[in-house]
């Protein structure tokens, strides 16, 4: 049988080979090819994903500020109720006044002014005469934005050419906008307010400065939770534990856990966290903790992963020299395994810090104007930040949305950065 | 039948060695190190090491030989309990060192090795420098008090191992870079660093070319008026080069053990004679 196998006409078998050689080319070729598609697929959705948001984000950046010299009015504020005092009726007047108008009766024009300048005018106005009373009387110089429908206009985003009715600014507004900018009070500039702000409910001073700060402190508090146990998890079950039914049983359920879709972990949070443990809710510990749950499973596998693939040579080279098994783990085997770790640990943080599901269930989703004060106090985090601002009926939340998932991607971008850093500082290369 | 034959022969063996090895080495200083006696491995279920009796003698080199997975390399790793980290594996029977049965209760795993050195088939420096490869035992075992002692101890070491001329400029450079040859020097010197009695080599040069082969064979000859050494290899030429004692396994058996000129030029057992002259294995 087996000689029958061995050609022995050899120009056939050459011209057999050929024709195989000529196929097994051909299917390289092939497969190169779909590799080669698959590839300029993945990245074009990726491009048109991040182009997408980034052309509808960009936007936020840029904001359009005027600068005005309002005249504090003693007739209009009451140097004995100065909290009672409506400045930004005032600051509308002053407005007005600038472009050569004024109020009617029934205060339909200061209101229209109202619609296309911030409140932020009337707060300033208000903080500045507090505490210092000695301005009533005299001119002052205020620097604020435009309200976010105004901003519009000026991006070209708001069109005159639509149908008055269908749109928020009616034409007499847009003519004084038009008409301050002329004057040259108005000035384009990087929208810092974005990212020094934190929410708000007047999309234009609206920033993400809460959100990034609950998002960090919440990472912080997975990163502290998670990546120690997972590590010491992973270290006992791979090179401690001995192998049975118990450890298999383990296994199993970790790799299960690693599986389980994260809005349970998020009702276990509010089960066990807040009902049962009285955590606060909202706040970056509770967040924290749910989401160092849900990224532990992770870890643990990461972990083992990188522990497996230490040689055999290297536990028995330490325990030969008569290391204790304690001392090869942590001496030998946990640094070379170290790359392999940070990197998983990383990744799973990563994959946490985008995850909303379980933080709605946990109470994350509230209004929450500022830093949050403390690990228990009140947070909000940018996925979720993006969540509430998609579903705002005003337009100009939209465009934040954009732009705070454009933050929350530099945010990642960051992160992974760091992953690729540590791995190259914890490689051995030798 | 094959057994009791075994049996009978390693243990009826003894007297002869000692004989020999006298003649051999010229004193009758050569005790027994380390005495095996009815030692029995077990991988789970299988068996791979039968009833092995043996007597290593201090101060000489004893070459374990036989085809693969005869169970020579078990045998020695039974010395320096490296068996005990396979999951699965058991021992049985009594392995003394200095009278002492290396299984007892009493006996830590992790000194024993400080005492029984182990060498193994592919170098295997830690990913560290080359100071740090010999300093470790000393440092893990507290041997040295001071920076200047520890230095002493990886100066001698590497000296003992042939290696400090080469390395002494570079102490501070990767292990890891170093030829196979060096490497395995190397990690001869860390294995010298803890002050054994014993040094057990599984096979150490069977991954270096011949003049490395060399160079470690040299080196062995030169230790073995330190230590006791045992070594597993395939190449008979070089247990007959290296070593005083050699002991022939064949199928997790002691077949036959004795004085190495006498196991090569007048073996006993029939399996030993073609082994030896390449008949199978």
């Amino acid at each position: 049988m087996t000689d029958a196998a061995i050609p022995t006409d050899k120009t056939a078998f050459r011209q057999g080979l050929e024709t195989r050689l000529k196929k097994r080319y051909a299917q390289e070729r092939r497969f190169r090819l779909y590799g080669q598609l698959a590839i300029v697929f993945a990245l074009g959705f990726l491009v048109l994903l991040v182009g997408r948001i980034a052309l509808q984000g960009y936007s936020t950046f840029i904001d359009y500020e005027v600068t005005q010299t309002i005249y504090v009015d003693p007739a209009k504020v009451d140097a004995s109720d100065i909290g009672g005092s409506n400045f930004d009726l005032l600051v509308a007047d002053q407005m007005l006044a600038k472009l050569g108008e004024a109020d009617d009766e029934l205060g339909e024009a200061s209101g229209k002014m109202m619609d296309i300048i911030s409140n932020d005018f009337g707060f300033q106005l208000l903080k500045m005469v507090r505490e210092d009373p000695t301005l009533i009387g005299k001119q002052v110089t205020l620097t604020g934005p435009v309200k976010a429908d105004a901003a519009l206009y000026y991006k070209g985003e708001l069109k005159r050419s639509t149908p008055q009715d269908e749109r928020k600014l009616d034409d007499r507004q847009l003519n004084w906008l038009d008409k301050m900018q002329a004057s040259g009070a108005v000035s384009k500039g990087f929208n810092v307010g974005f990212l020094t702000k934190s929410d708000s409910t007047e999309p234009e001073q609206a920033g993400v400065l809460g959100a990034v700060v609950g998002s960090a402190m919440m990472l912080l508090v997975t990163a502290v939770l998670a990546v120690p146990i997972g590590v010491l998890a992973a270290t006992y079950l791979e090179e401690f534990a001995p192998k049975n039914r118990w450890t298999d049983l383990i296994e199993v359920n970790i790799n299960n856990l690693a599986a389980v879709p994260s809005i349970v972990y998020g009702l276990l949070g509010l089960a066990v966290f807040i009902n049962w443990l009285h955590v606060p809710r909202s706040s970056p510990l509770v967040g924290g903790l749910v989401l160092a749950l849900m990224a532990l499973p992770t870890v643990i596998i990461a972990t083992r992963s990188a522990l497996k693939a230490v040689p055999p040579s290297i536990r028995e080279a330490a325990l030969g020299v008569g290391a204790s098994r304690t001392q090869t783990v942590f001496h030998h085997v946990l640094p070379l395994a170290m790359p392999g770790v940070m990197t998983g640990a990383i990744l799973s943080l990563a994959h946490a810090l985008g995850e909303t599901a379980p933080l709605l269930m946990i109470g994350m989703i509230s209004f929450v104007p500022g830093v949050p004060e403390g690990f228990t106090g009140a947070a909000t985090v940018l996925p979720v930040q993006v969540f509430i601002w998609e579903n705002a009926s005003e337009r100009a939340f939209h465009e934040r949305t954009a732009a705070a998932i454009l933050v929350l991607l530099a945010f990642m971008i960051v992160m992974n950065l760091a992953a690729i850093l540590l791995r190259r500082r914890f490689e051995r290369r030798w | 039948m094959p057994a009791q034959r075994d049996d009978s022969q390693a243990r009826g063996s003894a007297p002869v060695q000692i004989a020999v090895d006298r003649a051999h080495t010229g004193g009758p200083q050569h005790a027994i190190k380390i005495r095996a006696r009815d030692v029995n491995v077990f991988y789970g279920d299988k068996q791979a090491l039968f009833d092995v009796s043996l007597d290593v003698p201090e101060k000489a080199v004893t070459a374990l030989i036989g085809p693969s997975g005869c169970g020579k390399s078990t045998f020695l790793r039974c010395i320096n309990r490296m068996n005990d980290t396979i999951p699965g594996a058991t021992v049985r029977g009594r392995i003394e060192l200095d009278g002492e049965d290396v299984n007892d209760k009493a006996i830590d795993p992790v000194i024993l090795r400080a005492r029984v050195g182990m060498v193994f088939q592919k170098p295997n420096p830690f990913p560290k420098t080359i100071f740090e490869n010999v300093a470790y035992g000393a440092r893990i075992h507290g041997l040295t008090s001071s920076k200047a002692e520890l230095e002493a101890v990886v100066e001698s070491s590497l000296k003992r191992a042939g290696l400090w001329g080469e390395v002494a400029d570079r102490l501070h450079q990767p292990g890891t870079g170093l030829s196979g040859g060096q490497q395995q020097r190397l990690v001869i010197a860390r294995a010298i660093a803890v002050s054994p009695e014993v040094i057990l080599m599984d096979e150490p040069c069977s991954a270096l070319d011949p003049i490395a082969t060399a160079r470690i064979e040299e080196l062995i000859d030169e230790l073995r008026n330190q230590y006791c050494i045992v070594i597993v290899t395939h190449s008979m030429a070089q247990a007959a080069r290296v070593s005083q004692k050699t002991a022939f396994f064949h199928l997790g058996k002691l077949v036959e053990a004795g004085p190495t000129g006498e196991i090569f030029t007048n073996p006993r057992d029939s399996r030993t004679q073609d082994y030896i002259t390449g008949r199978f294995g």
